[in-house]
C-alpha cells in the first residue's frame, strides 16, 4: 500500500483521474453484479449446502437449478410459438380463424381420427387413470401432438405458417439447449485440460494453492481439510499403481486381459437381457391398451406403465451389476469409478432408444395394401404422434413418482431405523450417502425424455419445469435430514464438466429418434400439422418453393455437395491447423522449462566460482 | 473495514483506533481467521509490532486485507504466501516447513495426517515439481514460478470481508 501511495504522487493528475475513474467504475461494476446475483433463483439455499456439504454436491444442486431454466426456457419458446397461436386461432380471438384443408390425394381411411373423450356418466377413477396416463380427457387438449390439426391460421390479416412454425421451434429448441450446454462446458473443459495437461505440477497445486481462504465456517473447514487429505492420499496411490501396473510381467497382463474381455462380454449380455425385456414390454402393453373392453382400473394402469418400470427396473439393476463387476477387472480408482458411470449413462439412455425402437416397430407394422397406403399402422395408431408423446409423458410421470417414492419410502424410514435400532445389521448399513452420479444420471435420464417428448407434446417441458422444481426441493430435505456427509469428498470443477457431458451425450441421443421421426417415418393424416405432408420435414422444401426464384437457387447452392465438400475440407484445414498450433505451443514450453533448469545450473556454477575465487 | 477492526477493540479505546494495537488473540477471533489453518502465521507475518507478540495495528490490518484482495497483483500474493508458508523463517521453504504446511492442511486431529511414507512421498513429489536448482529448498523465485503456473491460487488466496 505504500508503494502505491509512493506512486500515486509520482503520477501526473490526467493519470490520477483515469485511475479514480478506473477504481470507481470497478466499484459500480461489483455492486450490479452483487444485486444482479440476488435475482439468482435459489441462490441461499445453494451457498448452504456449499457450507455443509462441499462443492461436489453443490455442482448437483447447480446443475438442478439450470435444467429448471433450461426447460422453463424451452417451454416459453414452444408456448410463444405453437400452443398460443393455436389456442388463439381455436376461440377466434382478435378476429382470427384458422383452415383445416383436407390432404388431397390421400386415402380417406387415414384420415379417420376420433379422440376418444369421455362421454356420459364416467367413474371417477377414469379421470385419474387419464391423468396418469395421458388417455381419454387429456388427449384431445394441447397437451399431446393431436390437438395443432391446423394447417393455417389466420391472426387478422396475417398468415401464419402453423406448421413451419411447429418445426422451427422444434430446431430452435433443439439448437438453445446444444448451444447453452457448450457454452457452459467450455469453462469446465479449460479447467479439466489444464489439469490434465500440467499433470506434473499438480501436487503443487494442490499443496500451495488448496486452503480456500475464504472459508469462514468451522464445518466448511473440516469438510475442507478432510477432501485435501483425501485428494493427496489418492493421488499418492494412484502414483502407486501407475508403478505397480507397469512393473506387471506379460503373464499377468494376459491374464488380466482376458478377463476383461470376459468382463465385457457379460456386461453386453446383461444389456442384451434388458434391452429385449423392454422390448417385449412395450409390445405388450401396447397390445393389450388397446384393449378398450378391460375396464379393470388397477390392471390396465399397470399394463399402460408397464414399459416405464421395467425401464425403471433395469436402471436400478444394472449399475449394481457394474459396480460389482468392475471390481475384478483392476483398474485405477478413478478410471473404475469413470468406466462405470459411462456404462450407467450407456444403459439409461439406450433405455430410451430401445423403447422409441420398439414403438416405431408396432407403429410401421404393415401387414396390409391399405395399411401401406398410409405408410403406418393406421387402425391401431390413427394420430401415431400422440401416441409416442403419451409414451413420452407416461415415462416423465413414473419417473417422478418414482423419485418421490423413494425418498419418502426408503430414504427416510431408513434414517428412523438407523437412529432409533441398534442392531447389528442395520448399524453396518448405516446412512446413505448422497450418490451424486446416480442422482445426476437420474435427471439426465428425464431431461432427455423431456428434450424427445417436447416435439410430440409441446406442453411436456412445462411438466419438466414443475417436476424438477419440486424434486429441488425434495433432494434438498432429504440431503439435510438424511444423509451422511461423504466420506470421499468430490471436486467440483471436473463434476460439473462431467455433468454437463452425460447432459450432452443425452441430447446428442434425442436427436436420433426426433431426426427419424421428422425426416423419416410418414406423419399421420389424421391430426397434426403435417397432414398435407408426406412427412414432417417436407414443410421445409415446401416453403422453399414459396420463395423468390433468386434466393430458391442460394439455398440450393449451400444444400448440394458443391458447397458441402470444399466447406469440409477447409473445416479440416483450419482443424489441422489448430492442431499443429497446440503441438508447438507445447513444444516451447518444454524448451522454456529446459532453459530455466540450465539458468538455475548456471547460478550454481558461478556462485561456486566466486566462492572459489574468494578462498585464493 | 475500519469498522470491523474498531469492534475488535475494547470499548474504551476505540476513538484512538487508528494508532491503538490490537493483541493477537482478538485477531484470531475474526470469523475469517477463525477456521484459517494459517491464522498464526498470518498473524505473524502481518505484524509490525517490535516485541514479538504479534499484535496488530490499524495500517497492519490494511495491509493484510489489501494482500488478500482481489486487486492485489499475483506477485504481491505470491511474495506473501511464501513468507506465510515458510515457518521457520529462513528465507526458504524446506524439508521441514513442507511437512508443517502438509499437516496444517490436512487438519489437527491425529487420524488426519499423511502417513511417514505418504508424507515422504509427497514432499519428494513437490520437491521434484518445484526445485529447479535441486538443493532440496524451495526459494522466492522457484515458488513465484510454480505459484503462477498454478490455476487455483489467484482464487484460493483470496479473503472477502
Amino acid at each position: 500500500r505504500d508503494c502505491q501511495q509512493a506512486d500515486i504522487k509520482h503520477l501526473s493528475g490526467w493519470k490520477q483521474w483515469k485511475r479514480s475513474s478506473s477504481k470507481s467504475l470497478k466499484k459500480v461494476l461489483d455492486e450490479v453484479k452483487e444485486l444482479l446475483s440476488y435475482l439468482e433463483l435459489w441462490r441461499h439455499d445453494i451457498h448452504s449446502i456449499e457450507g455443509k456439504f462441499g462443492t461436489g454436491i453443490q455442482s448437483y444442486f447447480s446443475f438442478l437449478r439450470f435444467l429448471v431454466l433450461l426447460n422453463f426456457i424451452i417451454f416459453i419458446l414452444m408456448f410463444s410459438f405453437v400452443t398460443l397461436p393455436s389456442i388463439i386461432s381455436k376461440y377466434g380471438i382478435f378476429n382470427s380463424s384458422f383452415a383445416k384443408t383436407p390432404p388431397e390425394n390421400i386415402e380417406p381411411h387415414c384420415t379417420v381420427y376420433k379422440p376418444s373423450g369421455n362421454k356420459g356418466l364416467v367413474y371417477f377413477y377414469t379421470y385419474l387413470k387419464d391423468l396418469l396416463s395421458g388417455t381419454g380427457f387429456l388427449e384431445g387438449t394441447s397437451l399431446f401432438y393431436g390437438y395443432y390439426t391446423i394447417d393455417a391460421a389466420w391472426l387478422s390479416v396475417l398468415r401464419y405458417n402453423l406448421p413451419l412454425a411447429y418445426l422451427l421451434a422444434t430446431f430452435a429448441y433443439l439448437a438453445l439447449s446444444l448451444l447453452w450446454i457448450i457454452k457452459r462446458s467450455v469453462e469446465g473443459f479449460k479447467q479439466n485440460l489444464v489439469h490434465h495437461e500440467d499433470q506434473f505440477q499438480s501436487y503443487c497445486n494442490k499443496v500451495f494453492a488448496g486452503w480456500d481462504f475464504c472459508i469462514t465456517d468451522p464445518n466448511a473447514a473440516r469438510l475442507k481439510h478432510r477432501s485435501l487429505q483425501y485428494e493427496l492420499q489418492t493421488d499418492l496411490e494412484e502414483e502407486r499403481l501407475k508403478q505397480k501396473i507397469a512393473d506387471r510381467t506379460m503373464k499377468e497382463k494376459l491374464r488380466i486381459y482376458s478377463l476383461r474381455i470376459f468382463i465385457n462380454v457379460i456386461v453386453i449380455a446383461v444389456l442384451s437381457g434388458c434391452f429385449y425385456s423392454i422390448y417385449r414390454a412395450t409390445v405388450f402393453s401396447q397390445e393389450n391398451s388397446n384393449d378398450v373392453s378391460n375396464t379393470n382400473f388397477q390392471a390396465n394402469l399397470l399394463v399402460q406403465y408397464l414399459p416405464s418400470m421395467v425401464i425403471t427396473l433395469a436402471n436400478f439393476i444394472a449399475p449394481q451389476i457394474f459396480s460389482f463387476l468392475i471390481r475384478f477387472e483392476d483398474y485405477s480408482p478413478a478410471f473404475e469409478i469413470r468406466l462405470t458411470l459411462m456404462r450407467c449413462v450407456f444403459v439409461r439412455l439406450a433405455n430410451i432408444g430401445v423403447l422409441l425402437f420398439s414403438l416405431w416397430s408396432q407403429i410401421s407394422y404393415c401387414a396390409t395394401s391399405k395399411c401401406k397406403a398410409c405408410g403406418y399402422n393406421y387402425e391401431l395408431y390413427p394420430c401415431w404422434e400422440s401416441e409416442v408423446g403419451k409414451e413420452m409423458y407416461k415415462l416423465m410421470i413414473f419417473d417422478f413418482i418414482i423419485i418421490l417414492a423413494v425418498t419418502l419410502f426408503v430414504d427416510f424410514p431408513r434414517k428412523l431405523l438407523v437412529t432409533h435400532c441398534s442392531c447389528k445389521p442395520i448399524q453396518w448399513c448405516g446412512l446413505q450417502e448422497f450418490g451424486i452420479s446416480d442422482n445426476v444420471l437420474e435427471i439426465v435420464y428425464g431431461q432427455t425424455i423431456c428434450w424427445i417428448g417436447t416435439f410430440f407434446s409441446p406442453l411436456l417441458p412445462a411438466i419438466a419445469t414443475i417436476k424438477y422444481f419440486i424434486i429441488f426441493y425434495v433432494k434438498k430435505v432429504s440431503l439435510i435430514h438424511t444423509c451422511k456427509t461423504a466420506a470421499r469428498p468430490i471436486r467440483a470443477s471436473s463434476s460439473n464438466f462431467f455433468f454437463l457431458v452425460v447432459l450432452l451425450i443425452g441430447l446428442v441421443l434425442a436427436f436420433i429418434p426426433l431426426g427419424i421421426s421428422i425426416a423419416h417415418i410418414p406423419s399421420s393424416k389424421a391430426c397434426g400439422p403435417f397432414r398435407s405432408f408426406n412427412t414432417s420435414w417436407a414443410v421445409v422444401p415446401a416453403t422453399v418453393l414459396g420463395f423468390p426464384t433468386g434466393l430458391q437457387q442460394v439455398l440450393h447452392g449451400i444444400a448440394s455437395e458443391a458447397f458441402a465438400v470444399p466447406f469440409f475440407m477447409v473445416i479440416c484445414l483450419i482443424m489441422f491447423y489448430f492442431i499443429a498450433l497446440a503441438g508447438a505451443h507445447k513444444r516451447v514450453v518444454e524448451q522454456l522449462r529446459e532453459q530455466l533448469v540450465m539458468e538455475g545450473r548456471d547460478k550454481l556454477f558461478l556462485i561456486r566460482k566466486i566462492t572459489e575465487a574468494q578462498r585464493h | 473495514a475500519y469498522k470491523r477492526f474498531s469492534e475488535l477493540l475494547p470499548k474504551e479505546e476505540r476513538e484512538n483506533a487508528c494508532s491503538a494495537r490490537v493483541p493477537k488473540s482478538r485477531i484470531l477471533t475474526l470469523p475469517e481467521l477463525r477456521a484459517n489453518p494459517f491464522q498464526h502465521r498470518i498473524c505473524r507475518v502481518f505484524s509490525t509490532s517490535d516485541d514479538g507478540d504479534d499484535s496488530m495495528s490499524f495500517e497492519d490490518f490494511l495491509d493484510m486485507l489489501s494482500v488478500f484482495s482481489d486487486s492485489a497483483t499475483s506477485d504481491i500474493k505470491s511474495h506473501y504466501a511464501f513468507r506465510i508458508f515458510d515457518f521457520d523463517d529462513d528465507g526458504t521453504l524446506d524439508r521441514k516447513d513442507l511437512e508443517k504446511l502438509v499437516n496444517c492442511l490436512t487438519g489437527q486431529g491425529e487420524e488426519s495426517r499423511l502417513s511417514n511414507a505418504e508424507m515422504e512421498q509427497l514432499i519428494q513429489n513437490i520437491l521434484e515439481e518445484s526445485d529447479i536448482d535441486k538443493d532440496g529448498t524451495i526459494n522466492l523465485s522457484e515458488f513465484q514460478h510454480v505459484v503462477s503456473r498454478s490455476p487455483d491460487f489467484a482464487s484460493s488466496f483470496k479473503i472477502v470481508l
